[in-house]
């Protein structure tokens, strides 16, 4: 007989799943958050690799002059820029029109759903400047992007000076298989936003802007450069992008195989690598990149210019110059010729970047954990939730304890018998109501920031967060007694059914949620699987209140905020941790409207609502 | 007195004429001891992509040694899988260099490549080799060699155990290849053949041949990967293998007179330089490697005799009579039959040991036994199980 077919052992094995339960799912958790902390660990994590064939080593001989010049260009861009208080769109097209590129524009304009407090724009209109240096002799098939922000004041002076010096020299070599599109894009996402979008015919986010005159084949790889001071001491590498999506990890091998042969000293997430993994300070300083990493991707937020390009399957990172006084200074040429060996590199590629892995984390430059390796931590997470859905499911099976005889064979009962309506409507309502609570959270804030505005003095950006809690708040508070209305009295099986198909549900939520976005799913899982497991209406009810409140998504987002600034070294006070909360709600919204971040709706629609459910187990009787 | 000197004189001049008439049959003997007539080469390359340019250079560069030493491009069928010259990311067009440095361009001017690109197929490389080749196909495209002919078939690429991977797509085998030979060989299509190989696990390629005549070079044992040689920064690729850098450099030497045998050859590339371990076969050989120069497979040496008598000929040419006595002697010849149907067929070994029955048979008792415990209760099957 088999082990599942045979009534005895069945039932054996169905005892020790109720009896050993709580216990499993203590030890999954730990051993999730053990894995996951381990991760960081150097013997386990792997070196980092090329493996595109294609792009071999670094063998290219770099012969980049011009650095100095690229730096006095940057400084005519920027007295261009003072000059005309924007973009110097003529001065620039002239530029590069003199260096032998095709040279076209682009205009956009977008009016925010409501003003961005952190860069002060709310109606954005501007226009994106770039050059196209075609292949000498190769069809016009393929392309690869530079680009740098023109951002306002004297920021990225330097990183358009050097494109353009970059673009003076590539167009003198014969070698280029691809084209090179040079691009300066202004107000920095919202430019790249609308130049990507008229690159490849698409109109996702609602932005108003012209169509492209010149086109350049389909992009294999961009990068976008960030540099704004003449002197450089490191260059970091920034890999997360929109929705937490990353490029290929190819791309941060090519970067760091050119770092270390030039001899230029790189950084990931501003941190420097160490050699002492076995040392305490080492590890923590390896959790500490890794965190960080894991923290920016779980935001959805594309953190450089270069993160809404993975949408369209384009690779791409962003390489910032950082001057941060050590001794040991790079010039500008030595950065061009950086860029220069990358190129070339890229220009031997003959089909997309795919050979490497596109899901990772990296705890240093030089060493990276796959999807294999991380993925079983969010398992065991999961697994509580299975575990706990199971042991529901058979205390739904178990009929109650009033027959007479001995029990010979337990048929398993349907629990899911709805032997009245008011049993089906006991279950839908709390189900309908979260959801159309969340429809609340999602629509509201930005439908009514007039209304607010006129009725209380704030201003819009501040109304719509304000909303926003305060609508979420309201859901606590909203009826979760209904079923006691349709039958009178809330029954044991009502809420075993509710759990049930709230734990499944949040199983499925955050497996989705991991998949595309791990940091996202597996922060989410943190806090929400132990809610799930040990919420049931006979816990003690104020506290298991309260730390069903510290538990939920905005708290979690809260205490991340104090996190990250901690785990960048700038910790801040609680009043300053509390306006940075609430102007990461606002970019959170002002991300979704405008680039179509995906992390909003999915926090309100989907994973508060299930929250609620768990909310309203609590409050059953 | 005078006479017995004389006599001396003369039994004297005649051991020296003996003697140099004996030279002379030595250097006659050895004037024709290679037995071939014309010389052939077939040069492939299997790889394309950018960074497969060392693969197209080492082609290259022993066309460029094979046409120095005489072989004329009407004998010579050169395979390349792939453009370099005028690769988009070539920064030098029109050039392949073999050497760091740009020294040495073997493309030059005068190259005539016979299969370029996606022409160099496994199919077509076969049929080169066995001459089934479509009756619309270029002269230049065809190995038009006789039973006299020294064929040199040099291969490169990325190869494994047993196999050559050509294009990227479909892989030629060791079996395959051997094969290929054997047919050339029953169609008399060789005189003696050359075969040399620079590809990782080369060794592995001549394993299997089996028809006389055949020396095969390997650049590298099973399990031994050949390594490139020297990259070049400003191009950005590797320019040569080791093994054919060694052997060019090898050629280099060699000019059409050179007495060069093949045994300096074997030695071309040691372990210290080439880091793998070039490997040869001689086993199927009837000469003595020893004895076999380098310009019969490398280059198109024309036995050419000068001399300053006339030769008178002896009879001058009559008209056979016709066979009108009609006793001409018929020797039945039949071909070698290529393919023996008949005995394929006919040979099918009987069944004699015993084998399970067919699975059907196997089911429907099956079928039946449940059936039964069917019908006349399930409690029976608890006994059985």
């Amino acid at each position: 007989m088999g082990l599942l077919s045979d009534p005895n052992r069945r039932r054996a094995l169905i005892s020790l799943l109720t009896r050993l339960n709580t216990p499993i799912c203590i030890v999954c958790y730990m051993a999730g958050v053990a894995w996951f902390m381990g991760l960081a660990f150097e013997p386990f994590t792997l070196r980092t690799y090329m493996s595109e064939n294609a792009m071999g080593s670094t063998m290219v001989e770099e012969r980049f002059p011009a650095g100095e010049r690229a730096l006095a260009t940057g400084r005519e861009f920027s007295a261009h820029k003072k000059r005309t208080g924007g973009m110097p769109v003529e001065w620039l097209m002239k530029t590069m029109q003199a260096k032998g590129l095709e040279v076209f524009t682009q205009r956009f304009s977008r009016t925010l759903p409501f003003p961005d407090e952190n860069k002060e724009r709310y109606m954005v209109r501007g226009t994106n400047v770039y050059g196209i240096l075609r292949a000498p002799r190769a069809p016009r098939t393929e392309a690869l992007v530079l680009s740098a922000p023109c951002s306002p004041g004297d920021n990225n002076n330097q990183a358009v000076g050097l494109l353009l010096g970059l673009a003076e020299y590539f167009r003198n070599q014969i070698y280029w298989a691809k084209d090179i599109i040079f691009l300066v894009n202004e107000h920095d996402l919202i430019g790249m936003q609308a130049w990507l979008e008229g690159y490849h015919h698409t109109n996702t986010t609602g932005m108003d802007w012209s169509p492209l005159q010149g086109r350049g084949g389909s992009i294999q790889a961009a990068l976008s450069l960030e540099l704004s001071s003449d002197i450089i001491t490191s260059l970091d590498l920034v890999l997360e992008g929109l929705n937490g999506q990353l490029p290929n990890l190819d791309l941060a091998n090519l970067f760091y195989a050119f770092c270390q042969k030039i001899g230029v000293l790189c950084t990931i997430q501003g941190k420097l690598q160490r050699n002492d993994w076995d040392s305490v300070s080492g590890y923590s300083h390896a959790v500490q990149t890794m965190m960080l990493m894991v923290m920016k991707q779980a935001s959805g937020r594309p953190w450089g210019d270069h993160g809404l390009f993975l949408r369209y399957h384009i690779e791409a990172a962003t390489i910032k110059g950082v001057n941060s006084f050590r001794q040991y200074k790079t010039d500008a040429t030595t950065i061009g010729r950086l860029l220069e060996g990358m190129y070339r590199k890229l220009n031997n590629l003959l089909e997309r970047l795919h050979q490497s892995y596109f899901f990772y984390l990296m705890p240093s430059l030089s060493h990276f954990v796959s999807i294999g390796y991380y993925m079983p931590a969010f398992g065991l997470l999961a697994v509580i939730l299975l575990l706990r859905a199971l042991d529901l499911w058979v205390q739904l099976s178990t009929p109650p304890q009033r027959t007479e005889d001995g029990v010979t064979d337990i048929e398993p009962v349907r629990g899911t018998h709805f032997k009245t309506v008011a049993d089906l409507l006991s279950l839908l309502t709390p189900l309908v109501i979260s959801h159309l609570t969340g429809v609340a959270l999602y629509m509201l804030p930005i439908r009514f920031q007039e209304m607010a505005v006129e009725h209380f003095p704030v201003s819009e950006t501040e109304a719509v967060v304000l909303t926003a809690i305060a609508v979420y708040t309201a859901g606590l508070a909203l009826p979760h007694n209904t079923h006691r209305l349709l039958s009178g009295e809330g029954t044991e099986q009502g809420w075993r059914v509710l759990k049930l198909v709230a734990v499944l549900y949040l199983a499925v939520l955050l497996g989705c949620t991991a998949l595309i976005n791990f940091s996202l799913g597996f922060i989410l899982a943190l806090t929400l699987v132990p809610v799930a497991a040990f919420v049931t209406p006979h816990v003690p009810k104020v506290l298991s209140a309260f730390i069903l409140v510290i538990l939920s998504p905005a708290c979690t987002l809260l205490f991340s905020v104090f996190f990250f600034q901690e785990l960048q070294e700038m910790p801040i006070s609680f009043q300053d941790g509390w306006l940075l909360f609430l102007s990461v709600i606002s970019q959170g919204i002002l991300d979704h409207s405008l680039y179509g971040s995906l992390v909003y709706p999915l926090i309100t629609l989907l994973v508060y609502p299930c929250w609620l459910l768990f909310w309203n187990i609590l409050f059953w009787n | 007195y005078v006479r017995g000197i004389f006599k001396n004189l003369h039994g004297w001049f005649i051991n020296c004429l003996r003697y140099l008439f004996c030279c002379f049959q030595d250097r006659a003997g050895q004037f024709f001891s290679s037995g071939h007539t014309n010389n052939w080469a077939v040069l492939v390359c299997t790889s394309r992509f950018w960074f497969n340019y060392r693969h197209v250079a080492n082609t290259l560069s022993v066309y460029r040694s094979v046409k120095r030493l005489g072989i004329p491009d009407s004998h010579i069928v050169l395979m390349l899988a792939d453009d370099m010259a005028c690769n988009h990311r070539n920064p030098k067009p029109a050039t392949v260099f073999s050497h760091k440095n740009m020294e040495l361009n073997v493309y030059g001017d005068d190259v005539e490549v016979d299969y370029r690109g996606y022409e160099v197929t496994v199919e077509n490389f076969l049929r080169i080799l066995t001459g089934r080749l479509p009756p619309s196909t270029p002269r230049s495209k065809r190995l038009l060699s006789d039973d006299r002919s020294n064929i040199l078939i040099y291969l490169t690429g990325h190869g494994g155990n047993g196999f050559l991977k050509f294009q990227d797509s479909e892989e030629i085998s060791n079996v395959e290849l051997a094969d290929a030979f054997e047919q050339m060989w029953q169609k008399r299509r060789y005189n003696e053949l050359l075969f040399i190989i620079d590809t990782c696990q080369g060794a592995s390629m001549y394993e299997r041949f089996y028809s006389p005549n055949l020396m095969a070079l390997a650049s590298s044992q099973v399990g031994e990967d050949s390594l490139s040689h020297q990259p070049d920064l400003a191009i950005g690729v590797h320019l040569m293998d080791r093994y054919t850098f060694y052997l060019l450099e090898f050629l280099e030497d060699i000019h059409p007179a050179s007495k060069t045998n093949m045994n300096d050859l074997f030695k071309v590339c040691p372990k210290s330089q080439c880091v793998s371990t070039p490997g040869h076969r001689t086993d199927l050989f009837l000469r003595d490697p020893g004895s076999v120069l380098i310009t019969d497979f490398f280059g198109s040496v024309r036995k050419v005799e000068l001399t300053m008598e006339t030769i008178n000929l002896t009879d001058p040419i009559e008209q056979l009579e016709s066979a009108e006595s009609g006793e001409l002697q018929k020797e039945m010849h039949t071909y070698a039959d290529q393919l023996p149907v008949s005995e394929i067929i006919h040979q099918k070994p009987k069944q004699k040991d015993w084998h399970p029955p067919d699975g059907f048979i196997l089911g429907l008792w099956t079928l039946i036994l449940l059936v039964f415990f069917q019908t006349y209760g399930v409690k029976h099957l608890k006994h059985i199980f």
